[in-house]
């Protein structure tokens, strides 16, 4: 048999091509040719070299340490997040109804906080989370708590995951929920009938079957919580001190607010490198753990 | 002629996009003259020519950071060893 090829089809994709130069392309390079150049404004650029790079590698200069520290902290906040959001969120699906109208009811209360945007999630949270006029602030003062989010680094990095996770559990959950509807009755059956327990079903059945949707759902709170930006820049700007200065906080920081555009475009790059090494693994990861299954079924 | 002046280019990162776009170059008319079935290597995923060298540029760009992080500058030593990591990432991935 032969197969047809018809090119026509690339002139279906060169209006996406040009999109992607203008919006991604360009702003990118861009951004490389900042990296190896400094500018005191007026659009005028000297070159710099590799200095930039040299001066973010190393944690002894100052733009290597504050790098460094928040390359950490956003790590960290990623990390917590996840060990978090992932197993409440399965938790949450789990406990979800399966059938009646109570169905509809969880997934529009589950919707909800995904419905809104990142800075009224942000200002919510600022004024809920107040310890004078705040429900949640206050409360917990009058338990006897010191918490006070402008100037406890703690009680800040809490108020932000506590934030994120009542913002993005419900994304977990609501993926964990549709990979475990699409279970067949048969398995549930099967199970029953070899009396196997709560745990051997969760574990061989439904942790299986919700396998590619955890690994979308790991990919995308991985993303979104190690390029979060709105709210901790509503709630706490950063602090107190630099407790909550994430990468992307650090960046806007150092490109709009010190103008440095060389050493910026040099953090972003290397920011971006981070970015697409992790994604790459995880989209490798996902596509061929399909790909083992289809043959393994096959 | 649009004005390209605020992408405020240099003669080095412009030959260092024309070198990615020859790359590209090659790797299509590779596809289109001598096309090619995916692999499995060392990493026991299937690959293309394409998925080969997007680890190569991606870890010669992790090679080149991590040598200006922990030995320091002169680059070119880096280089060398990012040709040697691409030609092993090609040979055995």
């Amino acid at each position: 048999m032969t197969k047809t090829v018809n090119n026509r089809a690339w002139f279906f994709v060169l209006p996406v091509f040009a999109l992607v130069a203008f919006s991604a392309v360009l702003p990118l390079m861009t951004v490389v040719n900042y990296s190896v150049q400094d500018t005191f404004g007026n659009n005028q650029f000297f070159w710099n070299g590799i200095g930039w790079f040299q001066e973010l590698l190393d944690p002894s200069t100052e733009l290597g340490g504050r790098f460094f520290d928040a390359l950490w902290r956003t790590l960290l906040f990623s990390a917590i997040i996840l060990m978090i959001e992932v197993p409440l969120g399965i938790a949450v699906a789990l406990a979800m109804p399966r059938e009646g109208w109570t169905v509809a009811l969880c997934l529009v209360l589950m919707a909800l906080p995904l419905l809104i945007p990142w800075n009224v999630v942000g200002t919510i949270w600022q004024v809920f989370a107040r310890g004078d006029i705040g429900l949640l602030g206050w409360t917990v003062n009058q338990l006897g708590i010191d918490y006070n989010y402008t100037n406890d680094p703690i009680d800040a990095w809490v108020t932000i995951i506590v934030m994120d996770v009542w913002h993005w559990t419900s994304l977990v959950a609501l993926l964990c929920y549709a990979g475990l509807k699409s279970i067949p009755d048969a398995y549930y059956q099967a199970a029953r009938i070899d009396g196997a327990s709560r745990w051997a079903i969760f574990r061989t059945i439904q942790l299986p079957k919700m396998r590619r949707v955890l690994l979308i759902a790991v990919l995308l709170r991985f993303m979104d919580s190690f390029m979060i930006y709105t709210e901790p820049f509503v709630i706490t700007g950063g602090g107190p001190g630099n407790a909550t200065t994430f990468l992307s906080i650090d960046l806007v920081k150092l490109a709009l607010g010190q103008f440095d555009l060389g050493k910026a475009a040099a953090m972003s790059l290397v920011y971006n490198l981070i970015i697409l090494a992790i994604c790459w693994v995880f989209y490798t990861v996902m596509t061929n753990v399909d790909a083992e299954r289809e043959r393994v079924e096959a | 002629m649009p004005d390209l002046a605020w992408m405020a280019w240099t003669w080095q990162t412009g030959l260092f996009f024309a070198g990615i776009a020859c790359l590209l170059l090659i790797m299509t008319l590779l596809a289109i003259y001598r096309p090619e079935t995916e692999h499995v290597g060392v990493l026991r995923i299937p690959t293309t020519r394409g998925d080969r060298l997007f680890i190569s540029l991606l870890g010669a760009a992790f090679i080149h950071l991590a040598w200006l992080g922990l030995v320091g500058p002169g680059l070119w030593w880096a280089s060398g060893l990012s040709l040697l990591y691409a030609a092993a990432v090609f040979r055995y991935v």
